[in-house]
């Protein structure tokens, strides 16, 4: 019980974080720097569960954000679709992909397995760029509103554009949070964990490693998908850079400085890579120096990354 | 019919016959030790028995059932389960999660269950925990359940991973060496838990190098040496075999003498 009640305290405190921030926040700004960290956490709980879970590296997820970022943009247009069956379209395309590429992908290990989603990754934004009659290439297309903040207004609660997203992202976020955690003390996800630390011996005891980690594939490739369609939404304009090869190493970096093994590290390193560049702004040319700087020191002085870290420091302490 | 037959059975790595036509049964509930000196292909044999290898020669049958080459998983719903020489722990878990992690089958996940956390699924994990708690008991590591397997020490990990393959409810449980790094007190608790498990039916095929450990509970024992089976019999017979007793001492019987496998 010791565990189930750690997982409560895990979504306690983060949706006490996400209610009680806004009451610092000077501007709408904020409320926008809050609704990416929410985004980019909700794709690295994904990747928690794939990297940190079961041991397997993904350098091509960003590849599915794109899909659940163009499903909002495209279906509306072409099947004439609404936003939010649109993302749906994009969550089911995405682990149907995620379902078929996974089969022989993950029977590779390391770093064959790393260049292989990396070439995944590519191929979608390479697909994404050069089809310009229909995604409107590398400046991108725009995305219908998705119309809930309007519906939101009709029965009395009236939030401004970025309140309203920053509540919405903020619910997948903690809807996510919630289900990794489950996942995390479950039959399943000790398997997955099992997996993670011998094949063989997982494999022993009946573990069909082939299927999970096809599971947790497919299922990080939905969180994904639902991150990008979220931050299409938002934004109401896509580019081919959602789908990129930079945004994959992002996502990658976040979950690793977090920790790779914790599901509110997930939030911790989408918190830090997300908050670090706006704050070190100020610095100007010497930004992307201390954002390397801070990365490598967190690295070093922190290999298990930032929360499994502090937490050890802090159960030392008491 | 017997458990487990192996007829036949072998594999090369590269010129190296590692096992060649080795052959014997395992009935329910008896203790079957597999000796032989260092390099003998002992363990490559369990490889070859639990699917972790592909044998290039010859039939493994449990059951009456042809199960060559099958994979682990497979062997796992069947029945079979082993134990590690090179311990293979899940190293990040706890000791109960560990033991837990061998109850997989028993538990018929479901992934969407899982996640939302059903009542069925709540249920699943509190029953697999209370068996493994049950195990851990059983080996003497209860104490220990909520560590990470990682902080124990050599003995205690071998006694963990008896355990987990305990956890299957195994008909047929493979040990290679399970006493290799114990001392006394644990080897002795190992040798009333392997017979223990014997006697509730299951059958066991033991990997030993301690020779009075094996002498003391085998059924019945098979010689290797070089990849090769070279006497069965009872421990009793086993032991005054002079081919058994040159392939130890790696001289002719009667320079050497007597019981050399005392
Ligand atoms: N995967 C492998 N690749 C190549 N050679 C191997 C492999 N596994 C085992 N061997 C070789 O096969 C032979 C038998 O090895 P095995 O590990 O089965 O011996 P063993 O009887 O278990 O020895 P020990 O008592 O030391 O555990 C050895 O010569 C070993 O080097
Ligand atoms: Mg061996």
């Amino acid at each position: 019980m010791r565990l189930s009640s750690s997982k409560h305290l895990t979504l306690l405190v983060l949706a006490a974080i996400i209610l009680i921030a806004p009451f610092g926040f000077p501007s709408n700004f904020y409320y926008r720097i809050g609704s990416l960290i929410f985004v980019n956490g909700l794709a690295v709980t994904g990747l928690v569960i794939l990297i940190g879970f079961a041991g397997q590296i993904s350098l091509g997820h960003a590849g599915f954000a794109g899909i659940g970022a163009y499903a909002c943009a495209l279906a509306p247009q072409y099947l004439g679709l609404h936003p939010a069956l649109a993302m749906l379209l994009g969550t089911a395309l995405s682990a149907a992909i995620a379902w078929l590429i996974g089969r022989p992908i993950l029977r590779l290990q390391g770093y064959y397995l790393a260049v292989a989603t990396l070439g995944f990754g590519i191929l979608v934004s390479m697909v994404l760029a050069n089809e310009a009659p229909i995604t409107g290439g590398p400046d991108g297309h725009e995305v219908p509103e998705l119309g809930l903040r309007k519906l939101l207004e009709t029965i009395g609660l009236d939030l401004s554009n970025a309140q309203f997203w920053y509540a919405f992202t903020g619910l997948f976020l903690l809807a996510g949070t919630w289900l990794a955690l489950n996942l995390h003390d479950s039959p399943s996800g000790r398997a997955l964990r099992a997996l993670h630390d011998s094949e063989i011996a997982a494999r022993t005891v009946g573990v069909d490693v082939t299927r999970y980690k096809l599971s947790a594939f497919v299922l990080s490739a939905v969180y994904a998908s639902l991150s990008g369609s979220l931050l299409a939404l938002m934004n109401k304009f896509i580019t081919p850079d959602a789908a990129g090869f930079l945004h994959s190493i992002e996502l990658v970096t976040m979950t690793v400085l977090g920790g790779a093994g914790s599901v509110p590290g997930a939030v911790a390193g989408a918190a830090l890579l997300t908050m670090l560049p706006q704050v070190l702004t100020v610095l100007q040319d010497y930004e992307h120096m201390i954002l390397g700087l801070i990365m490598m020191l967190v690295m070093i002085f922190m290999p298990s990354g930032l929360v499994p870290s502090l937490s050890r420091l802090l159960r030392g302490r008491t | 019919m017997p458990l487990l037959r192996v007829e036949g059975l072998g594999i090369d790595f590269g010129g190296l016959r590692a096992v060649d036509n080795v052959g014997f049964q395992v009935e329910p509930g008896e203790i079957v030790s597999v000796i032989g000196p260092n390099g003998a292909g002992k363990t490559t044999l369990f490889n070859m028995i639990s699917g972790a290898y592909q044998p290039a020669r010859g039939a493994v049958s449990l059951d009456g059932e042809i199960v060559t080459g099958m994979v682990p998983h497979l062997l796992a719903r069947r029945g079979l389960s082993r134990t590690f020489q090179n311990l293979q722990i899940f190293q990040k878990m706890t000791v109960l999660e560990n033991v837990m992690v061998g109850c997989h089958l028993q538990e018929r996940a479901s992934l969407l269950a899982d996640l939302f956390s059903t009542p069925a699924s709540r249920k699943r994990s509190a029953e697999t925990r209370a068996a493994a708690l049950k195990l851990l008991e059983r080996v003497g590591l209860d104490c220990a359940a909520d560590k990470e397997a990682s902080s124990l020490s050599y003995g205690a990990l071998k006694r963990l991973e008896i355990a987990r393959a305990l956890a299957l409810e195994p008909r047929i449980l493979l040990l290679d060496e399970p006493a290799a790094g114990c001392n006394a007190v644990e080897t002795e608790e190992i040798d009333h838990l392997v017979a223990d498990v014997a006697k509730s039916g299951v059958a066991i095929l033991l990997v030993e190098h301690d020779m009075k450990l094996v002498m003391r509970i085998s059924n019945h024992i098979v010689v290797l040496d070089r990849g090769e089976k070279i006497a069965e019999g009872r421990p009793g017979e086993v032991s005054r075999d002079p081919k058994v007793i040159e392939a130890y001492l790696g001289v002719q019987p009667k320079e050497a003498g007597g019981h050399a496998l005392g």
